[in-house]
């Protein structure tokens, strides 16, 4: 009853009560459509998306719900345009728009004109997304990251040449690593241009050659300011270089989708200029130690040497040795054979002339002292042994003890005995 | 700019002469080499580490075309 007291009120033809209105589809739309609108009309509201779809036209086509009850919604594509973050299902959102109603569908919904993501911020929300999808693609996995080189003798510097970073790298370099050239690609570090400039200067670099590695920084500053570094352009750049890039966005906790696509990332400029001051101190170091090695190398080597030529000398020494060993052998050997061949020709001696002593007292010389005396006949010399040897006028020779005579025989007794008798 | 690929290549070098001479396994004639060639290269690395003559260069482009131009980096000591 109310309702149609309300159609009444919007001025609908009336006369109900003389005769029946009949509406038409369109008719009834129309008023309902009148109503939605003017009671209604733009509002806030609250829920999840759900059935989200975007037409090749651009526009959006989705609900939004809650426990409870479901709405449908459309965001066209000028209102859409601008919007940071990605719709997507699920999707917590507060939405500014106006009921409308459709008629050829006969349905309802909400025209959206503005949306954000509840409870976060819709820019976080975008960095979220995006970060997810880079992420999801790969840009930030460990296995695409570069090692820096052994000691980058030229760096290419993108940054702003009038912000702090260039000056706090250019001091630590210059004190730290004088060795270092810096090529600078002076960017925009804020503000709208600076993404796209930031990506142009690190493919500049790499088209340019003559670095070693690229460090893109900026000093710290709002979230707003780094805002740049959290650009997909930026973030496929520095994925993209072919040069190693440390990226050394100074501000707190954050990290910026430029760190997490870097080869390394450090919190602040200063800090990526340590980086390589480390690298050139360590390097020093290694030399200086390799240098220790190799004199201690040649030092073990000459003293090894020098060892085993002193073990080659004795050996060399030895058969020297030897034949000195074998030369007092041998004279032992003679002395030893002295004194046997002495002794033993001693003992010779000693028997022999005991032998002698006994050959005098068996002599028949040794009788004649007795008294005996012996007698040869002559010339020839044989021993008279008896008278028949010998006949008057022989010539004898008689050997005495002292002295001895030659005599001729007178006569000759046979018998010894008679003439002794 | 400087010779890095150099640099690099006798830092190998110096390392491989070091582990050869540490080995111990060559000849005295072959190492005094190695160690004079050793000693010469472990120079030539720290004297361009030692090198001071750093350049600081801004890279520009106009047109499509790059430019080096003079970056003076006096003032980056403890001014401003």
């Amino acid at each position: 009853m109310q309702k149609i007291n309300r159609l009444e009120n919007h001025g609908l033809p009336s006369g109900r009560q003389t005769h029946k209105h009949i509406y038409t589809v369109s008719e009834i739309t129309q008023v309902i459509k009148g109503l939605l609108e003017q009671n209604v009309g733009e509002l806030w509201i609250e829920g999840e998306v759900s059935n989200f779809k975007s037409a090749s036209s651009g526009h959006f086509y989705f609900s939004l719900k809650d426990q409870g009850a479901l709405i449908a919604a459309a965001m066209f594509a000028y209102a859409n345009k601008g919007l940071k973050f990605k719709l997507e299902d699920g999707l917590k959102v507060i939405c500014f728009g106006k009921i409308d109603v459709y008629g050829p569908r006969g349905q309802y919904q909400i025209i959206v004109e503005r949306v954000e993501p509840k409870g976060i911020g819709s820019r976080q929300l975008a960095f979220e997304q995006l970060k997810k999808k880079l992420e999801q693609e790969g840009l930030f996995d460990l296995k695409h990251k570069k090692a820096l080189p052994l000691m980058p003798f030229s760096v290419g510097l993108v940054t702003s040449i009038r912000g702090a970073a260039v000056r706090d790298i250019l001091q630590i370099l210059k004190k730290g690593a004088p060795c270092v050239d810096v090529l600078i690609r002076s960017v925009r570090v804020q503000g709208e241009q600076a993404s796209a400039e930031i990506a142009a200067a690190v493919e500049d670099l790499n088209y340019f050659g003559k670095s070693d590695l690229i460090i893109v920084s900026r000093g710290g500053g709002s979230t707003e300011d780094l805002w740049p570094f959290n650009e997909e352009i930026v973030a496929r750049a520095i994925y993209n270089s072919g040069l190693p890039v440390i990226s050394a966005v100074g501000h707190q906790i954050n990290t910026t989708l430029a760190d997490l696509a870097a080869d390394v990332f450090v919190e602040t400029p200063t800090a990526a200029a340590k980086i390589i001051v480390d690298k050139k101190n360590s390097l020093i170091a290694e030399l200086a130690g390799a240098r220790h090695e190799l004199d201690f190398s040649v030092t073990e080597l000459t003293s090894g040497l020098k060892n085993r030529l002193t073990g080659l000398t004795h050996t060399l020494k030895s058969p020297a040795e030897r034949l000195l060993e074998k030369q007092q052998f041998l004279d032992e050997l003679f002395s030893g054979l002295n004194y046997n061949m002495r002794h033993t020709l001693e003992l010779a001696g000693e028997r022999s002339s005991s032998l002698i002593e006994r050959l005098g007292t068996l002599s028949p010389l040794s009788i004649l002292s007795r008294g005996y005396s012996l007698s040869m006949l002559m010339p020839q010399g044989a021993i008279v042994k008896e008278a028949g040897q010998i006949k008057p006028g022989d010539k004898l020779k008689t050997v005495l003890h002292k002295g001895a005579f030659i005599s001729l025989v007178q006569e000759v007794i046979r018998d010894e005995r008679k003439n002794v008798v | 700019m400087k010779e890095k690929t150099s640099f690099e290549e006798d830092l190998k070098k110096l390392q491989k002469i070091v582990e050869e001479l540490s080995g111990g396994k060559i000849t005295l004639g072959e190492s005094l080499k190695k160690y004079e060639e050793g000693v010469r290269l472990a120079q030539s690395c720290s004297q361009t580490l030692a090198d001071a003559q750093r350049k600081v260069e801004l890279l520009m482009k106009k047109d499509g075309k790059f430019d080096l131009g003079k970056f003076d980096d006096s003032g980056t000591e403890e001014e401003k």
